[in-house]
């Protein structure tokens, strides 16, 4: 066991990884604030948002459209439990009980709504997941008590802990990187881990697994609680980043953003949502330049189609695909292609 | 229906019991210690016609989701936007011409041959790639939802319906006698009813139209076994391109229907996908008697919502969804 994980370590960390790396800590020194903040930041928490939904998605083979609801509503309890300005809620409790209490309970509601979900398979999931996604947003518009209604919660920000000010852009850049890299690594080594090995395999083959005696049911809603616990901490961040929650921010039109994120990256690595993430990112907010900002929303569909036509497997799909082609100018032999894995009925 | 009072006698008995109260509940004169119960009856039965009449809205919506989901395992996450573009090109041609009807008319007709053209452009080349056809939908609903904003901007559209059509038919139904002793009767909007007029309509052609026509038996067969069908020499992919146009059409129609009984602008696109969404969950997919069943417990459930739990309203259709799924994964009428 232990052969095996410096193995795996040795196998993910090359020259490449090393140099990303060093670019990623090494970020906030060349940039000005906008960029470690609003591009830096706010990129590696879409991109957590959207892991939460390859590793569903593409371990899991459950495309939930409610990753963003997850990440929202722990975003709401950070709001209700916490400090918020908008005189309604706003328990103060202190944040070492707060911010674990969140990240749990929106895994529980995760799972949750995986426990719904797990009852259909296939597009039914997305489409099911979507309509859980649409009624918890209308259900926040509506309900004054719980969720403030329209306005919902402003002035929610990160406390000073240890004398640092986690709302300033170097140290929120920080926190969110080392946020973001521990659940990419912590996926990309669960994905070899009993359960994720299993996960896949529920995947590729429900009914095999059923007959060998695993509770598939079971393990899809278990994939679904530990998403949730991605979605919840990158929610709790994406409140903090805002400062404020409303049901606009977890609006039909920001989950889609997700899945276009995590499908534009690629939905078969788990460094592909983080990079989806940062073109989105960028697009958003350098599309401006090239076109009228009022349609941004129809540059980001037509890449999301252009991608979904050209290469289901994103843009990681795009670049395999070339240094395929070059690995083979230079006459070495092509890589050896992973089967396709077994469609189930 | 005697089949069914024979194989379930004790359920049959409590819905027939259930449909005679609320019928005794619409046209009895309620006395005092039921409205200090439940409130005033016109409350009541205004949310009871809104909810059956919002049903009807919303069978139009679902009924082409539901077609073309049942043959094609194509999850149309555009079918709201189609919705909206039929309500705004039913908007300009009625505009244009004055006539409510051509707008309604042009409206199915546009979106018939945008739901071909999608179908021949879009989904033909990935068939049977489930997700990435549903995934190009929503690629299609975002550009679309945007260019139309483009076009038509963030303003609200209120169609103006023919003379007939609109104001309040006098009903008779007594809300309350008043102190002198005269009764008051229900008043409510023509349009309303109308709408629910051409839900049973539509829905009568469709069930006419795919039980007792041949293309109909080929699309129902084409539910059961496309792959059989197209081994028996029909032209599948033909079959697809009508069943995705009826959809269409239905879609653009609804459009218009809902428009002038609400209002069109942005964001309704949203709306009437999740609806059609929810209906189809819980009457089954691709079951346009499910359709109907889906829409007219949804349609309650939202306005009785509306009228007596504020601000949990969404709440009571959610749960509906949830018990559906718990007991009938497939849906009410779904087949497993």
């Amino acid at each position: 066991m232990e052969n095996n994980t410096q193995n795996f370590w040795r196998q993910q960390v090359g020259p490449v990884q090393i140099i990303l790396g060093v670019f990623l800590l090494a970020y906030p020194f060349f940039t000005s604030d906008f960029f470690t903040f609003q591009i830096g930041a706010y990129s590696l928490l879409l991109g957590t948002v959207a892991l939460s939904l390859m590793m569903l998605a593409g371990y899991g083979g459950m495309v939930s459209l409610a990753q963003l609801t997850v990440a929202g509503f722990a975003g709401y309890m950070i709001a209700i439990f916490g400090t918020n300005s908008a005189g309604v809620h706003g328990l103060d409790w202190p944040i070492w009980i707060l911010v674990p209490l969140v990240i749990f309970i929106s895994a529980l509601f995760s799972a949750l709504i995986g426990a719904i979900a797990v009852r259909t398979e296939g597009i039914y999931t997305i489409m099911i997941t979507l309509a859980i996604a649409v009624a918890f947003f209308y259900f926040t518009r509506q309900n004054y008590e719980l969720f403030n209604g329209f306005n919902g919660f402003a002035g929610v920000s990160p406390p000073s802990v240890f004398g640092v000010s986690w709302r300033d852009p170097v140290p929120f850049y920080y926190l969110t990187l080392s946020i973001a890299a521990t659940f990419y690594f912590a996926v990309l080594y669960g994905s070899r881990s009993t359960f994720g090995l299993t996960l896949q395999a529920v995947r590729d083959n429900p009914r095999r697994m059923n007959a060998l005696g695993y509770s598939v049911a079971a393990i899809r809603v278990f994939a679904y609680f530990l998403s949730g616990i991605i979605a919840g901490t990158a929610g709790v961040m994406l409140v903090w980043f805002n400062g404020r929650i409303s049901p606009g921010s977890i609006g039909v039109d920001v989950a889609i953003d997700i899945l276009v994120i995590a499908v534009v990256g690629g939905l078969k690595r788990p460094i592909g949502p983080f990079i989806g993430a940062i073109a989105f990112v960028l697009l958003e907010n350098f599309a401006i330049d090239l076109i009228d900002r009022e349609r941004f929303n129809t540059v980001i569909g037509g890449v999301f189609l252009l991608i979904v036509f050209l290469s289901p497997d994103g843009m990681l799909g795009i670049w395999e695909r070339l240094r395929a082609r070059f690995t083979r100018l230079g006459k070495t032999p092509p890589p050896v292609k992973t089967p396709e894995p077994e469609k189930a009925e | 229906m005697r089949g069914l009072l024979e194989k379930r006698p004790l359920a049959s008995l409590m819905g027939l019991i259930g449909i005679a109260l609320v019928v005794g509940l619409i046209f009895a004169v309620w006395p005092d210690w039921l409205v200090d119960a439940i409130g005033r009856k016109k409350v009541f039965v205004n949310t009871l016609f809104n909810g059956i009449t919002l049903a009807g809205l919303y069978f139009l919506v679902a009924s082409g989701f539901t077609l073309v989901f049942g043959l094609m395992r194509n999850v149309n996450m555009a079918h709201g936007s189609m919705y909206l573009l039929g309500g705004y090109i039913g908007y300009e041609v009625a505009e244009l011409t004055g006539n409510w009807f051509f707008g309604l008319g042009a409206s199915f007709v546009a979106l018939m041959f945008v739901g071909v053209a999608m179908q021949m452009l879009v989904f033909r080349r990935m068939q049977g790639d489930d997700l990435r056809q549903t995934l190009v939908t929503i690629g299609i609903s975002i550009v679309a939802a945007d260019l139309m904003l483009a076009m038509w901007t963030g303003n609200t559209y209120q169609f103006s319906p023919p003379e007939w059509l609109y104001g309040a038919t006098q009903l008779p139904i007594i809300t309350a006698i008043r102190s002198s002793g005269d009764a008051v009767f229900l008043k409510y909007p023509t349009f309303r009813i109308f709408m629910l007029v051409a839900a049973i309509f539509v829905g009568l052609a469709l069930w006419l139209f795919l039980n007792r026509s041949k293309i109909g038996m080929m699309i129902r067969a084409g539910v059961d076994d496309r792959d059989m069908l197209a081994a028996s020499g029909v032209n599948v992919q033909l079959i697809f391109a009508l069943v995705f146009a009826i959809g269409a059409g239905l879609a653009g129609f609804a459009g218009v229907v809902g428009g002038t009984a609400l209002s069109i602008s942005p964001g309704e696109d949203i709306r009437y996908l999740l609806a059609s969404l929810v209906v189809v969950i819980v009457g089954g997919m691709g079951s346009i008697t499910g359709a109907a069943i889906g829409a007219l417990l949804i349609g309650l459930a939202e306005q009785f919502g509306l009228a007596y739990f504020p601000t949990y309203g969404v709440v009571i259709t959610f749960i509906i969804m949830i018990a559906v799924l718990a007991v009938r994964p497939q849906g009410l009428m779904g087949k497993s």
